[in-house]
C-alpha cells in the first residue's frame, strides 16, 4: 500500500508533482470532486491575489464620488450584492475577505505545523518524561471543544486589538493552539513507528548522529500524511475564524474584511427579511470550505486503496486491502470518517493502520 | 494485528494494562480505571485554560485595557488579587475548584455554577434534539450510500455530507431562519418558547428548566407544540453537521463490513439483502458511531455556542457569548472549565457504553 502512496523513482516527472499525480490516478466521481475542488480553490486564491483589482470598492469604503452608499440597500447595479447595515458594499467585502481568510490559513497552519511537527518528532524519537507529559496534555486539549479554546485564546491574544495583523494573528494564534495536538499526534505516531524500521537501525549502527537520523530518515517519512491534514485544517481554520468573528471577536471592518464579522452584523437583518447581507458572506465561507474539503477528501480517499475508486483498484490493491482492513468493523473512525475533518483523527489512525 | 483501536479514549490503554482474559471482572475494573482518568483530564484542561488565559494578561486588563489609566488599572488588579505571583493564583484557583466553586462573574456577580443550573438544561435539550436529527438523517443515508457504493445515490449522499460540513452552523441557522421563519412564517424566529407558553410554565410548582418536560407538565398540548416548534430550526441547524459525520461514518464502516466473509457467507445462505444490511452489516458499524459520539459531544457543545447565539436559545452557549460581548473573562473562563468537566464526563459515559457493547474495548 505504501508503494501506491509514495512516488517511485522510475516515474515520469509529471507524476511526481503531488496533486497532478492524484488527478491522474483518480476516476469518475473522485476525479470530479478533486477537479471541482481545485478549480474552486483556484478562484479563491485568484480572488485573494487580485482583490484590489476585482473588488469595486475598498473593504472599508462607505462612499464614493456620488455620495454615501446608504445602509442596507438591496442589490443594485452599483452594488450587485447590496450594502450592509454599516453602509459597506457587500460584494467588495466578500472579495476582500478572501485575503483575510488566506492570511489566517497560512499563518495558522504554518505555526501549527512548525510547532506540532517539532514536538512530535522530539517526543516520538526521544520519548522520556517530556513525551509522556506532552501526550497527556495534548490528548486532553484534543478532546476539548476547539472553538472554546480558540475563544479563550483570542481573548488573551487580541484583548481588544482590531487592526489587520492584530486580528489575523489573534485568530491564527488561537487556531494554531487547537491544531498543534493534531500534528503532534500524527507525527509522533509515525515517528515511533519509523524509529523501529530497519533503515533507522542501520543508520544508528553506522553511527549517524540523532540529528541526522531525525531529519533525514524520520522527518522525511513521517510527514508523508501531512498534506491531507493541512487541507482539512485549512478548512477548519476558515470555520474557526468565521465562528470567532460571528461571536464578536472579528477584525474591525475598517482593518480588514472578515466574513464572520459580517455575518454577526447581519443577524438582525435576517429577522427583518434582509437576506443579502447574510447570504453572500456566508456563501463565501461555504464555497471556500467546500473547495478545500473537496480537495482534502479526494486526496485522502486516493491515499487509501480501500476508498479509492473501486474499478481501477480492484485488481491491484484488492488483496492488500483485504489484509489491512480490520474485519468486523473497526473501532476507530476508519479512513475517510468525517472525524478526520473535525479533528484529524482519521489520519493518524490511518497513518498507523495502513502500515500494519 | 490488534483489531481494537479505541481512538477517542486514547488514555485508556495507557492505564488499563491489556489483560489476556477480558471477561467477567474486567468490566468493573475498566469502569473504575476509566472513572479515575477523568480527574487528570479535567486537571490538565483547567491548568491549560488557566495559564493560557493568564500568562499574557489578567482579566481586568483584558476587559478594561485602554479604557482606564494605568494607576486605576493597577488598583483594580490589586483589589482582585491579580498582582500576586501567577502560581499563587493558580493554586488558589485549584483549591477553589476543588470545593466546587467555579468563581463569580464580574458583570453580574453570580456564581458560575448557578449559570450552569439556569442555562444548562437548555443546552442539554438542544444537543439532545440535534442528536436525534443527526441519527434520523445520518444513519439511514449512510446505509443507503454504502449499499449503493460508487453509484449516483452514493455520490449525492457524500456531496451532501461535505456540504453540511462546509456550511457553518450559524450561516445554516441564519438561512433556515430566513426561509422558514421570516419568509414562510412556518416556525418561530428565535427563543425557546413564546411568551405565553413561558408564562404558563413559570407557574409550575417544580420546574425542571427542560422546557419539553415542563411543557408536558402543564398538560397543555399547545404549550408542548409551541416548545417543540421552537426547537425545530436550532436542532436542524446543529444536527445536520453531525448528520454528515454520522453519514460518512456509517458509510465507511458498512462498506467495510459488507466486504467481510460473514456477509458473503450469509449472502450465500440466501439471506435477504435488506436483512443482510440491517442485521449483518449495520450492527457492527454502529459501535464506532457510539465511540465517535464522545468526540461529537465536544463538537456539539462548540456548535451549541453558535446555534444558541443564532437562535437566541438561552443556554450555556448563549450566555457565554453574552459574557464574551461584555468582556467578562472570569465568567468565560468559569464556563469553559465547566464545559471541560462536562466533556470529560460525557467521554467517560460514552467509553463505558462502548465497553459495555463491545468487550474488546475493555482490554
Amino acid at each position: 500500500m505504501a508503494v501506491t502512496a509514495t512516488a517511485r523513482p522510475g516515474r515520469r516527472w509529471r507524476d511526481r508533482i503531488p496533486v497532478v499525480h492524484q488527478v491522474r490516478q483518480s476516476v469518475g466521481l473522485q476525479r470530479g470532486m478533486l477537479v471541482a475542488g481545485l478549480l474552486m480553490l483556484l478562484v479563491f486564491v485568484l480572488c485573494a491575489i487580485f482583490a484590489p483589482l476585482i473588488a469595486p470598492y475598498g473593504f472599508a469604503q462607505r462612499a464614493d464620488a456620488d455620495g454615501g452608499f446608504g445602509t442596507q440597500q438591496p442589490p443594485s447595479a452599483a452594488h450587485p450584492f447590496g450594502t450592509t447595515v454599516g453602509g459597506y458594499d457587500v460584494l467588495s467585502r466578500v472579495i476582500w475577505g478572501t485575503q483575510t481568510a488566506i492570511l489566517v490559513i497560512i499563518v495558522a497552519v504554518l505555526l501549527a505545523i512548525f510547532i506540532g511537527v517539532a514536538l512530535g518528532l522530539y517526543a516520538g524519537y526521544f520519548g522520556g518524561w517530556l513525551d509522556r507529559i506532552l501526550v497527556v496534555v495534548f490528548d486532553a486539549i484534543y478532546a476539548f471543544p476547539s472553538l472554546l479554546l480558540a475563544i479563550v485564546l483570542s481573548i488573551v491574544i487580541s484583548g481588544g486589538q482590531s487592526n489587520l495583523w492584530g486580528g489575523v494573528l489573534a485568530a491564527a494564534g488561537s487556531i494554531t493552539v487547537v491544531f498543534i495536538p493534531q500534528y503532534f499526534r500524527v507525527i509522533r505516531a509515525e515517528t515511533v513507528r519509523i524509529k523501529a524500521e530497519a533503515y533507522v537501525e542501520s543508520a544508528k549502527v553506522l553511527g549517524a548522529p540523532n540529528r541526522r537520523i531525525v531529519f533525514r530518515h524520520v522527518f522525511r517519512n513521517a510527514t508523508r500524511t501531512l498534506p491531507l491534514i493541512i487541507t482539512l485544517n485549512s478548512s477548519e481554520a476558515i470555520l474557526t475564524l468565521a465562528a470567532l468573528g460571528f461571536l464578536g471577536f472579528g477584525i474591525e471592518p475598517t482593518a480588514a474584511a472578515e466574513w464572520g464579522y459580517d455575518l454577526n452584523k447581519a443577524q438582525s437583518d435576517v429577522t427583518s427579511g434582509i437576506w443579502w447581507t447574510a447570504l453572500f458572506p456566508g456563501l463565501a465561507i461555504v464555497f471556500t470550505v467546500l473547495a478545500i474539503t473537496l480537495v482534502g477528501e479526494s486526496l485522502n480517499d486516493l491515499a487509501d486503496p480501500r476508498l479509492r475508486g473501486r474499478r481501477r483498484v480492484a485488481q491491484s490493491a484488492g488483496e492488500v486491502a483485504e489484509t489491512s482492513v480490520v474485519p468486523g468493523g473497526t473501532l476507530d473512525a476508519g479512513p475517510g470518517g468525517l472525524t478526520g475533518l473535525e479533528d484529524g483523527e482519521t489520519f493518524d489512525e490511518h497513518g498507523i493502520e495502513v502500515k500494519r | 494485528m490488534s483489531t481494537v483501536d479505541t481512538a477517542p479514549s486514547s488514555e485508556a490503554p495507557a492505564a488499563a494494562r491489556p489483560r489476556p482474559k477480558a471477561t467477567g471482572g474486567g468490566f468493573g475494573r475498566y469502569l473504575l480505571v476509566r472513572f479515575l482518568l477523568i480527574f487528570p483530564t479535567i486537571f490538565i484542561l483547567v491548568t491549560v485554560v488557566f495559564f493560557l488565559a493568564r500568562t499574557t494578561g489578567d482579566p481586568i486588563t483584558a476587559a478594561q485595557g485602554g479604557r482606564l489609566g494605568p494607576e486605576q488599572l493597577a488598583e483594580l488588579r490589586a483589589a482582585a488579587g491579580y498582582d500576586r505571583p501567577l502560581i499563587v493564583q493558580y493554586l488558589e484557583y485549584l483549591a477553589q475548584l476543588a470545593t466546587g466553586d467555579f468563581g463569580r462573574t464580574m458583570t453580574t456577580n453570580r456564581p458560575v455554577v448557578e449559570i450552569l443550573t439556569t442555562y444548562g438544561p437548555a443546552t442539554f435539550e438542544l444537543v439532545f434534539y440535534s442528536l436525534i436529527v443527526a441519527f434520523a438523517v445520518g444513519v439511514p443515508l449512510g446505509l443507503y450510500a454504502a449499499y449503493h457504493r460508487d453509484k449516483a445515490q452514493d455520490a449525492i449522499a457524500r456531496v451532501l455530507a461535505i456540504i453540511w460540513y462546509a456550511v457553518p452552523i450559524f450561516f445554516a441557522g441564519l438561512l433556515l431562519k430566513l426561509v422558514f421563519a421570516v419568509w414562510l412564517k412556518w416556525l418561530p424566529v428565535a427563543g425557546r418558547a413564546s411568551v405565553s407558553a413561558e408564562l404558563q410554565m413559570q407557574t409550575l410548582p417544580n420546574r425542571t428548566g427542560f422546557y419539553t418536560i415542563d411543557a408536558i407538565q402543564t398538560g397543555n398540548p399547545e404549550v408542548l407544540l409551541d416548545v417543540l416548534s421552537h426547537a425545530v430550526l436550532p436542532a436542524v441547524a446543529l444536527g445536520l453537521l453531525t448528520a454528515g459525520i454520522f453519514l460518512r461514518l456509517v458509510r465507511t464502516n458498512v462498506i467495510g463490513t459488507l466486504a467481510t466473509d460473514y456477509v458473503d457467507a450469509a449472502r450465500s445462505r440466501g439471506v435477504a439483502e435488506s436483512r443482510l444490511l440491517r442485521k449483518h452489516a449495520y450492527r457492527p458499524a454502529l459501535i464506532p458511531i457510539i465511540t465517535v459520539m464522545g468526540l461529537q459531544i465536544a463538537l456539539l457543545l462548540a456548535g451549541a455556542v453558535l446555534t444558541e447565539t443564532t437562535f437566541e436559545w438561552k443556554g450555556l452557549g448563549f450566555i457565554l457569548a453574552e459574557f464574551l460581548e461584555s468582556r467578562d473573562f472570569v465568567a468565560v473562563q468559569g464556563i469553559v472549565v465547566l464545559l471541560a468537566v462536562i466533556v470529560a464526563l460525557t467521554n467517560f459515559i460514552v467509553d463505558v457504553i462502548a465497553a459495555f457493547i463491545d468487550p474488546r474495548v475493555r482490554y
